[in-house]
């Protein structure tokens, strides 16, 4: 046999090849285009009336966090409840941004499963959450000490991603403290 | 018979082109002046429904869709240009909110994949008719020998 009939065969396991990688792909995890750079400046209302307003000057103090978005309609959010509860006890600090939600709806969603926001801005017409690149809730942030942010995640949190990429990360920003 | 086969014809053409003209959002809050509204919606075409990925903005009505349409009719009112407004959606979303992407060097295989494909396949083609052009066309006219050998086989046959 000649090599030249050897030819389509090579084809064939070539894109056969770069078929199977790309079934592996998630079209829906599109990197974000935020990494790297400066929190986008902004101004929420909190949800918790006492509390003053979360505002991009407050992940600038020095510590790096986590900035979740959620919503009380969102049903992954609620799955992923239990770990941001877990992050908190663990003393990791957790920021919410309450994506096109009722005040009322997310305080409901509060009282029912524990609070584990440090701070929480309200965002009813997810203006900000643009400015974040945000496109579904749940999505997650890790903002570095001087408001910059380093890694984004989508869909619900699992254990899995905290333990081998949020929880590392964080405490090589904040220099092994955590 | 005949012209009943081509009206339904017409009728399937203009329903699947209605189709398409329906499928554009009802919108909302539209600009005044119809020149700007013209061009925010010629820009929404070119923009990605994050949500629902292979639809533009124009035609989707997904939340974020709205969204970002409400976005971009502020930023051409504003007075961006097309330009201008395509980059604030970028810096946010990256080249993939665009769903023409962007030709620089991270993309140019994606837009010199055809050429590469078809040159490949002129080239396969050229040599293939270059091998079937200098390819004998017909036999070797038969020398005496064979001649020989052909009668004899011949008249083997008539024999039987």
């Amino acid at each position: 046999m000649k090599p030249v009939h050897l030819l389509p065969l090579g084809l064939f396991v070539l894109i056969a090849a770069a078929l199977a990688v790309g079934l592996t792909l998630k079209p829906r995890d599109i990197p974000s285009a935020l990494i790297g750079k400066p929190v986008p400046a902004f101004a929420l209302a909190p949800l918790h009336e006492s509390e003053s307003p979360f505002t991009d000057e407050d992940l600038k103090d020095g510590k790096a966090r986590i900035v979740n978005v959620w919503a009380s309609w969102c049903v992954p959010c609620v799955a992923e409840h239990p770990i941001l509860t877990d992050l908190t006890a663990a003393g990791v600090s957790v920021y919410g941004i309450n994506y096109k939600d009722k005040p009322e709806d997310a305080r409901l969603f509060l009282r029912r499963l524990g609070d584990p926001f440090a701070k929480i801005g309200v965002d009813p017409d997810g203006r900000t959450s643009i400015e974040w690149g945000v496109y579904g809730v749940p999505e997650t942030f890790v903002v570095s000490g001087d408001g910059v942010i380093v890694y984004k995640t989508i869909s619900a949190l699992t254990r899995e991603t905290v333990n081998s990429e949020i929880l590392p990360l964080l405490k090589e920003l904040n220099g092994g403290a955590e | 018979m005949k012209l009943s086969l081509l009206r339904s014809l017409l009728l399937v053409f203009s329903l699947f082109f209605s189709g398409q003209a329906l499928a554009v959002a009802v919108d909302e809050e539209v600009i005044a002046d119809p020149a700007l509204e013209t061009r925010a919606r010629n820009i929404m075409t070119g923009i990605r429904c994050l949500v629902c990925q292979n639809q533009s903005i124009e035609d989707s009505n997904a939340d974020l869709a709205h969204d970002l349409r409400r976005i971009v009719r502020e930023r051409v009112e504003a007075g961006d240009d097309d330009d201008q407004v395509r980059a604030y959606l970028v810096a946010r979303y990256g080249d993939w909110v665009l769903l023409r992407p962007p030709f620089k060097p991270r993309t140019f295989f994606l837009w010199f994949a055809p050429l590469i494909f078809l040159t490949g396949g002129i080239v396969a083609l050229v040599f293939a008719l270059k091998r079937r052009r200098d390819a004998p066309t017909s036999p070797e006219p038969l020398d005496a020998a064979e001649q020989e050998k052909l009668k004899k086989l011949l008249e083997e046959r008539q024999g039987e």
